[in-house]
């Protein structure tokens, strides 16, 4: 197999996940761009004068308060049949039912004081998602681009910002989330935690304690309770339990208390944010979700006719428009919804006029203010289709005009009652076309195309699973059917693409490659199934073990719990693994084997079961050491009493100073000593650091030279409040100067390993007493004739450096240079590592490099102990592959680092301060820089686990060195002539082997894709299945993308790492053909 | 083999699982306020002493393994000291493995220690039982051939039940059901119960189904 085409094959693959991951994405994350624009008090959305409006008048905004205060209850999903009248005699069925009599009877003694609405969100009906859409009147999606994922506080305009700005007070009560979506926003606010949904008091209970007290002071403008227990009962027992009657007679008892406190120039608002579906549950978009009850009410007659019998359908939204020109307030600048005109009317019906025309200026207001946001969203993002907007923008200016005129007639002469009608029945159809264009746009999951992205995904894993399994048939024709497979989706995605652009649609990227992977997927499969069944061993992935833990893995991405547990949950399983591991080593007798009873141990295996056992046993103390350690480094997804992140991830600049910090800087300086130490001493040991080769050079020096650069930063920024003033020039520089130094020192090592790989050193001079025999005469004329000379010469360069060594009779350095032929591969692969983790280092805080340094150790330990349990067997020359346990073992190690390098996957624990470094000054306006560095800051474990993901296969063959090694200076003299035969060949058992090579780095790279595919499948399942469950926002949706993100940059740096042993192959191949040139001469 | 000593195995076991029923409901007789959960440590005590009792007391009624020597009254001593060492070491090297398998280090010191107890009472006192202070026979009775009668057959089964009902017992703690048992270390002393009593009713029912496959070779 080419090299070339095992590269193509796994990019390939690599595609086919990444279509799937983006049809999904494109399907369930919502997404919108966030304005920061505001609306400001002087100044109206458009041009245009007012009638009956305030503008000029002391203290009005864009129209003058219809009331100056207002309270508004805000009942966590009050559904609408809670709230719905029900007649007076009647038994309830259900315990929900007619529970609200307050409202009842207001309706029914009142009617022109209090109305009731079915209030309609809009999906996500997740209740931060609602509050942000109740106070800036838009379409909150998952991720408002644009918005700050540092913090939840709202960025947009909203109602409280236009109350904060006007002067008002704003008085809050309730759930905690608004304390996170509105720092510092209220003269005063009672919060208490919303967290525990199995509480259904502590919320309700507070807020009642200070709401009567509060409503009888007036020293607010607004007053905001924001009650739970209904939402929370809903959770815990679902709507059809008595519980829920209690809750509701309780909230009844507050509103019929509330009324009679409430004084003539206030407006009451009871509200549900969401509903609720017949378990209690709520996220979607089902009808009982999105229905939920909206009440008004004024101790003032507010509406000019008496209510309709069914009560009026509202979106939610609407509520933010009316609420905020009632209040003489300007609209929020992103507000899509529509006045409820009712409540624009003037008192008693005389003056059918005067209510007409105060409706249409509101209804102008408000679509004037709607176009300008059309105008500015379409200039910032191009999400919605222009032909709409182009329409909507046409309507507008239309009844713009037909407005305008009205008021010039209204200067001279009488106007109809029925123009006016007219003309509010256009600005309608304007703010209605603009709501749903929105919706359309935002707030809609595409159930096809989450569905075709997780089908796309289980096949791709599948493709991996049986192809990694069919990468040891040496005939296999990869090429030919990988060809096939691309022209197919070429063909497939060409198809698509005449079919969008005759359709009229736009031609979107996802649906492409979607289009063109599943047609290749398709006609892979289809290839590969008409080439014949293969056997169902080779489907399924590995032993028991392995089945239970990657089910474990999955499920757990299931739950919630789990899924913030997953921090404690990785280690756990990999510590059970390497238990496990060594207990089966035990099982089968290769542990402490030698006992004269053991049947069926014969004398060879016992001996290697004495030298591996006890080196086994520490290799696992060692290892469960390493991951329990690891573990103090661990941050909370969120600050709670019950789980406080490690004090050791804040920077050192902000300890007080003092010993301890001197104390701290000194353990990272160590920690930076022996990783430098350590890596060098390795490459000794391999035999690695002797020749002259560039990389070599920079091992020894550059490196050192990276770890001061890094530790003089570390003085530099952690002190540089304490530097004298004269220095604090030079200090900045070298606070910008030395990262990027540190970057330029990592790049260029980078550079000379690729230009020079092979750190090997030959010294035939000083073997010419017994010179190197090729028996091979003539220049090598094929790749065949390489192959064989190739592997005759290493054995020859063997034979002579044993012959010396027997001759001379001890060890001479001579003997060190076979060793670094042996582990060339593992040498470049542990260099490269080392030059990667400088920089990614320099991105986290000072003392995540002892969490580095665990990180080096651990993943030594595991690979030392993987080599000695499962690898190959020692003298195996083909086919190699490395076993499942190995590579799940090794991802389980990727996901416990990313957690033990302070990292959580939610977006409030990104490390933003990552984006500094080098660039204190920030980066002006270019976002990519930042986001690079704040995105290698935190998938730097999965970047180094993949790179170095190669040295699963290599590392048995490195090991298998070591042991002998170890033997050598025991065998005695008469002893050399046998071992001749088992001279360990390491790494070069692979270039015996070439074909073999390929086919195993591409089934590592299979196995190793499959593993992470299902995880992100796990991550898409449970994201869609669980799209209504409480958390999916704040769980499950944020460790979609974080798994989604991950696997993008594990599956390029696995195609890096695996690049990276073929381009060291090509060079040692090139070095052996260049041995032999010269050898001829 | 003999279809006696299965069936000796098998009341054996029976009485084991009795007494850890026991140990649930009499001591509420002479405690207040004793319940499983709520007072978890002295429950942990007493069936780990229970256990113990019952597992010598069966031993010297049944003896499994039969020596054939008369050993003397000063080596009967010193292998019981040696045993109870060994014992002691047992149950320091699981609380050291439950430590890094992420226990809490110095809080709750106590409860993981009792656990560490139990998990010996369940697995090292029947090895110390019925394989005597060696080492070396314990080693041979885990590995694949290693089984030289049905008792050793039930203590593999035993003791790997054991231990893998401990392991499952850790994973209902993350889970936010609020329980009283999900508290460190009560699912996991639990699940080690449950895992225990499982293994004392499987292996007579597995080594009899078995029978035929299974061969001992004298040692
Ligand atoms: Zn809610
Ligand atoms: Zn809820």
């Amino acid at each position: 197999m080419l090299k070339a085409l095992v590269l193509l094959f796994l990019a390939w693959v690599c595609f086919l996940f990444y279509a799937g991951i983006a049809v999904f994405t494109s399907g369930f994350l919502l997404t919108r761009l966030e304005l920061t624009n505001h609306s400001i008090c002087q100044e109206l959305p458009g041009k245009g004068p007012l009638v009956g409006g305030g503008r000029g008048e002391p203290g009005a905004c864009w129209t003058a308060p219809r009331f100056s205060r207002a309270v508004v209850v805000l009942i966590d999903a009050l559904r609408f049949d809670f709230v719905q009248p029900w007649p007076d005699g009647l038994p309830a069925p259900q315990p929900f039912l007619g529970r609200l009599g307050s409202i009842q009877r207001l309706l029914e003694a009142q009617p022109q004081h209090a109305r009731l609405y079915r209030f309609l969100a809009d999906p996500p009906t997740t209740t931060m998602q609602r509050l942000k859409a109740l106070t800036t009147g838009s379409l909150p999606t998952f991720i408002d681009a644009g918005s700050n994922f540092a913090s939840y506080a709202i960025q947009e305009d909203n109602l409280i910002a236009q109350l904060n700005n006007t002067g008002k007070r704003v008085v809050f009560m309730g759930d905690d989330t608004w304390k996170d979506l509105f720092p510092g926003a209220f003269s005063e606010a009672f919060f208490f935690p919303s967290f525990n949904v199995k509480d259904l008091h502590t919320v309700d209970n507070g807020i009642l304690e200070h709401l009567y007290p509060t409503m009888d002071r007036d020293d607010w403008d607004l007053l905001i309770a924001h009650f739970l227990g209904v939402d929370h009962c809903g959770h815990k027992h679902g709507p059809h339990h008595p519980e829920m009657a209690k809750k509701l007679n309780q909230m009844d008892q507050m509103l019929q208390t509330l009324v009679e406190r409430l004084e003539n120039d206030t407006l009451l608002v009871v509200a549900g944010d969401h509903g609720m579906t017949e378990t209690g549950d709520h996220g979607g978009d089902s009808k009982p979700e999105v229905t939920a009850a909206l009440f008004l009410y004024s101790p003032l007659p507010l509406f000019p006719r008496a209510p309709l019998k069914d009560p009026e359908v509202v979106p939610q939204v609407n509520l933010v428009p009316t609420l905020a020109l009632l209040l003489g307030l300007p609209i929020p600048f992103g507000n899509i919804g529509e006045v409820m005109v009712d409540l624009f009317s003037r008192e008693g019906d005389a003056q059918p006029l005067a209510t007409a025309l105060a409706q249409a200026s509101a209804y102008h207001l408000n679509a004037q203010q709607v176009s300008r946001f059309l105008r500015a969203y379409s200039l910032a993002a191009q999400d919605l289709p222009p032909e709409e907007l182009q329409h909507l923008q046409n309507l507008f200016s239309s009844a713009s005009s037909e407005y305008e005129r009205l008021l010039d007639q209204l200067k001279t002469e009488e106007v109809r009652e029925a123009d006016i009608q007219g003309l509010i029945s256009q600005l309608r159809l304007f703010l209605r076309g603009a709501r749903t264009a929105c919706t359309e746009t935002w707030a809609r999951f595409r159930p096809a195309r989450m569905i075709g992205g997780t089908i796309l995904l289980a096949s791709t894993c599948l493709l991996c699973l049986v192809t990694s399994g069919l990468t040891s048939s040496p005939d296999f024709p990869f090429h030919c059917l990988l060809l096939r497979s691309v022209a197919w989706g070429l063909a497939g995605s060409a198809l698509l693409a005449g079919g969008l652009m005759a359709g009229g649609s736009g031609l979107e990227p996802a649906l492409l490659c979607a289009g063109g992977a599943a047609t290749s997927l398709m006609a892979f499969l289809w290839n590969l199934k008409s080439r014949g069944r293969p056997p169902m061993a080779i489907i399924l992935p590995g032993p028991l073990p392995i089945l239970v833990l990657l089910f474990l893995r999955s499920a757990a991405l299931f739950s919630d719990s789990f899924v913030l547990a997953e921090a404690r949950a990785a280690p756990f399983l990999l510590r059970s693994m390497s238990l496990f591991l060594v207990a089966q080593l035990h099982w089968e007798g290769r542990l402490l084997g030698g006992w004269p009873t053991a049947p069926c141990l014969s004398s060879p295996t016992a001996s290697m079961a004495r030298r591996e056992g006890p080196q086994a046993l520490g290799l696992l103390v060692g290892l469960l050491l390493c991951v329990r350690l690891s573990s103090f480094f661990h941050r909370c997804p969120e600050e709670t009493p019950v789980c406080q992140s490690s004090p050791w991830l804040t920077p050192l600049a902000a300890m007080g100073g003092g010993q301890a910090k001197n104390l701290w800087y000194g353990a990272c300086l160590g920690a930076l000593g022996v990783l430098v130490l350590s890596v060098r001493f390795w490459l000794r040991r391999c035999g690695n650091l002797n020749s002259p080769a560039p990389p070599v050079l920079f091992v020894r020096w550059g490196l050192p030279l990276m770890a001061l650069g890094t530790a003089a930063h570390w003085a530099l920024a952690s002190g540089s409040d304490e530097a004298p003033p004269r220095l604090q020039a030079l200090v900045s520089g070298a606070v910008v100067g030395l990262p990027r130094a540190v970057l330029g020192l990592a790049a260029l090592g980078l550079g000379l390993l690729l230009w020079q790989p092979v750190t090997v050193l030959v010294k035939t001079g000083a073997s010419s007493s017994n010179p190197i025999v090729v028996p091979f005469v003539g220049p090598p004329a094929s790749q065949a004739d390489l192959d064989y000379v190739v592997p005759q010469i290493y054995r020859r360069m063997q034979e002579a450096l044993r012959g010396k060594l027997a001759g001379g009779g001890g060890q001479t350095p001579m003997s060190l240079a076979a060793y670094g032929l042996g582990s060339v591969y593992s040498a470049a692969m542990v260099t490269t590592l080392a030059l990667l983790a400088f920089p990614l280092l320099l991105l986290h805080t000072e003392r995540i490099s002892l969490a580095f340094l665990i990180l080096f150790l651990q993943s030594f330990l595991l690979l030392q102990l993987l080599a000695t349990a499962v690898g190959n067997p020692a003298g195996s020359s083909g086919p190699f592959s490395v076993p499942w346990l190995a590579i799940s073992a090794w991802a389980l190690t990727a996901t416990q680092t990313f957690y033990s390098t302070g990292h959580q996957p939610v977006f409030p624990a990104i490390h933003w301060n990552a984006a500094f470094v080098g660039f204190p000054e920030g980066h002006g306006s270019s976002p990519l820089l930042p986001a690079v560095l704040v995105g290698a800051n935190t998938f730097a474990s999965h970047l180094l686990f993949s790179v170095g993901c190669p040295l699963l296969l290599l590392w048995p063959f490195v090991c298998e060195g070591q042991g002998s090694t170890k033997k050598k200076p025991l065998a005695s003299g008469a002893e050399v002539e046998g071992e001749k035969e088992e001279e360990p060949l390491m790494e070069m058992r692979l270039r015996d082997a070439p074909h073999h090579f390929n086919a195993a780095l591409l089934q590592l790279g299979l196995k190793y894709l499959f593993i992470l595919g299902i995880q992100v499948l796990a991550c898409v399942l449970a994201a869609s299945i669980l799209r209504r469950h409480l958390m999916v926002w704040k769980v499950f949706a944020p460790k979609f993308i974080f798994e989604a993100v991950g696997f993008v940059v594990s599956s390029l740096a696995l195609l890096l790492g695996v690049a990276l042993v073929m381009w060291v192959d090509r060079a040692v191949g090139s070095w052996f053909k260049q041995l032999i040139l010269s050898q001829e001469r | 083999m003999k279809d006696t000593d299965i069936k000796k195995l098998f009341y054996a076991h029976l009485f084991c699982v009795f007494s850890i029923i026991l140990t649930t409901f009499i001591p509420s007789l002479f405690l207040e306020d004793f319940s499983i959960l709520e007072t978890h440590l002295t429950w942990l005590c007493i069936c780990s002493i229970c256990v113990t009792v019952v597992n010598v007391v069966l031993y010297l009624l049944v003896k499994p393994n039969p020596s054939s020597k008369r050993s003397s009254i000063s080596h009967k001593i010193s292998r019981l000291l040696k045993s109870c060492v060994y014992f002691s070491i047992s149950c320091l090297l699981y609380h050291a493995i439950i430590v890094l398998y992420g226990a809490p280090l110095i809080e709750l010191m106590l409860e993981t220690f009792l656990f560490a107890v139990i998990l010996s009472t369940f697995t090292t006192l029947p090895c110390l039982c019925l394989l005597g202070p060696n080492i070396k026979a314990w080693l041979r009775v885990f590995t694949k051939n290693g089984a030289t009668s049905i008792w050793d057959n039930s203590l593999q089964i035993t003791t790997v039940s054991s231990v893998i009902g401990a392991w499952l017992g850790a994973f209902p703690i993350p889970l936010d059901w609020e329980r009283p048992w999900q508290v460190w270390p009560i699912s996991c002393t639990l699940g080690a119960t449950f895992g225990y009593v499982a293994g004392l009713l499987i292996s007579p029912v597995w080594i009899y189904r078995n029978r035929k496959q299974l061969t001992y070779k004298s040692r």
